[in-house]
């Protein structure tokens, strides 16, 4: 996958408070060419993690989580120049248009609904230019 | 309990001459699974019982639900992507500047399934065209089973097909949710008309078109009814217009009729200058 005009996998960070949800998502990942660079279980452990790491190309997140949640993770992200080029993806169990709505409206690229198959996941991606088809 | 070869031998001819649709020996599974379910559907105790049913004849009703039962349908919104960078980049603006206003520009989702093919390109319009007036293009949809042009007519999709390929910008503008399904906007409905019709058996010439979308349905057959189709399509296709196949699919034994050009990242298929104009 070209990146930044660079040939490498895209960088990820998943963030979802549960665990069996985070191994399903890397596994999806994985297949579908991306590298995992670290899971988080809140949107504040994705902050500090990603501090750490520095940004990665693309932040899935789910919305309701302990601490701090999804959508409070995406106005921090789109408050602060260093994630300018991260993409973030809403995966949640939220499927009411408002929802939709206010997480596109405060920056996120795409939301995906739970449950979700692979192929919707690399899909999802392939619109943001993360994936192939 | 399982099916006497017999009865799922006249399943693979039945198929084969309504369809065009190869069922290898290998595929007794698959017509023993689609068919359990439509037992069911239908309350017949045993998939021997509906394949006698539908041999004994009467309306045909029987047979055809038999048939539609073994079309594969999976299709998603603005599936492969890039056909649909090349329509909004090049095809469809070469063909609005090379078309008086007086002339529509015809777009032919053929094997369109439940309609997601044909919706993308009307939501696509609707982005990136917004000021054409109506009936500047018209979109058609068909299919052999009338199953899912039903559904396709209705526009009403459910969660996992909302999630497959379709942009949360253009869910959100174009949907409304209704209970466990999400509704397609009536103007964006409005734009695409479904009919079924078999493009190996056709009860009438095939439609004429600009841009013909035949995509992920000839894998399903053999050689010569690939052709076949292909060479039906040459004949109501514009000469300057587009075909677009799907990814595994190709015009290599039509190349007489048709040549491919790529656009963008994309291969469509046109048909060849010496043949135009016949
Ligand atoms: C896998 S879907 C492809 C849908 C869409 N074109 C796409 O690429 O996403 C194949 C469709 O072809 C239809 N089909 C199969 N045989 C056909 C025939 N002889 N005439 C018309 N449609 C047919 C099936 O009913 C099914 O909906």
């Amino acid at each position: 996958m070209l990146i930044d005009g660079v040939e490498r996998k895209p960088r990820v960070i998943v963030i979802d408070d549960s665990r069996a949800m985070r191994s399903i998502l890397r596994k999806n990942l994985m297949e579908v060419g991306c590298e995992v660079i670290a899971e988080a279980v809140h949107g504040a452990d994705g902050l500090a993690r990603l501090r750490e790491l520095g940004a990665a190309d693309l932040a899935l997140v789910d919305w309701n989580m302990p601490e701090m949640n999804g959508f409070e993770f995406l106005c921090a992200v789109r408050g602060d120049h260093a994630f300018n080029s991260m993409r973030v993806v809403m995966v949640t169990s939220e499927t009411e248009l408002d929802q939709m709505t206010r997480a596109l409206s405060a920056g996120a690229n795409e939301y995906l609904m739970k449950p979700f198959t692979q192929d919707a996941l690399r899909e999802k991606l392939a619109i943001l230019g993360l994936a192939t088809h | 309990m399982s099916t006497s070869p017999a009865a799922l031998d006249y399943v693979r001819e039945l198929v084969y001459r309504r369809a065009g649709i190869v069922l290898g020996a290998d595929k007794y599974y698959l017509i023993e699974a689609r068919l359990s379910t439509l037992a069911r559907e239908l309350n017949f105790p045993t998939v021997e019982e509906v394949i006698k049913g539908a041999r004994s004849g009467g309306s045909g009703a029987l047979n055809q639900k038999i048939v539609e039962a073994l079309t594969t349908n999976e299709t998603t919104f603005f599936r492969d992507l890039h056909p649909f960078d090349a329509l909004r980049d090049h095809v469809i603006p070469a063909l609005l500047a090379a078309r008086s206003p007086a002339h529509p520009i015809r777009i032919w989702s053929a094997a369109c399934s439940t309609g997601q093919e044909a919706y993308s390109i009307a939501m696509l319009l609707r982005e990136h065209f917004p000021g054409l007036p109506n009936g500047r293009v018209k979109i058609f949809g068909t299919d052999l089973a009338e199953s899912v042009v039903a559904r396709a007519r209705a526009g009403r999709f459910r969660q996992l097909e909302i999630n497959r390929g379709l942009p949360a910008a253009l869910l959100v503008k174009y949907f409304v949710r209704d209970g466990a399904e999400w509704t397609l906007d009536a103007s964006i409905r409005s734009m695409v008309e479904f009919k079924p019709s078999n493009l190996v058996a056709p009860t009438e010439p095939f439609p004429h078109a600009d841009i013909v979308l035949l995509r992920n349905v000839l894998i399903y057959f053999d050689e010569e009814t690939r052709s076949a189709v292909l060479r039906r399509v040459r004949t109501a296709l514009a000469p300057d217009g587009y075909l677009f196949l799907g990814c595994a699919e190709t015009t290599t034994r039509v190349q007489d009729v048709f040549e491919h050009v790529h656009i963008g990242n994309t291969t469509c298929h046109r048909p060849r200058p010496s043949a135009r104009g016949q």
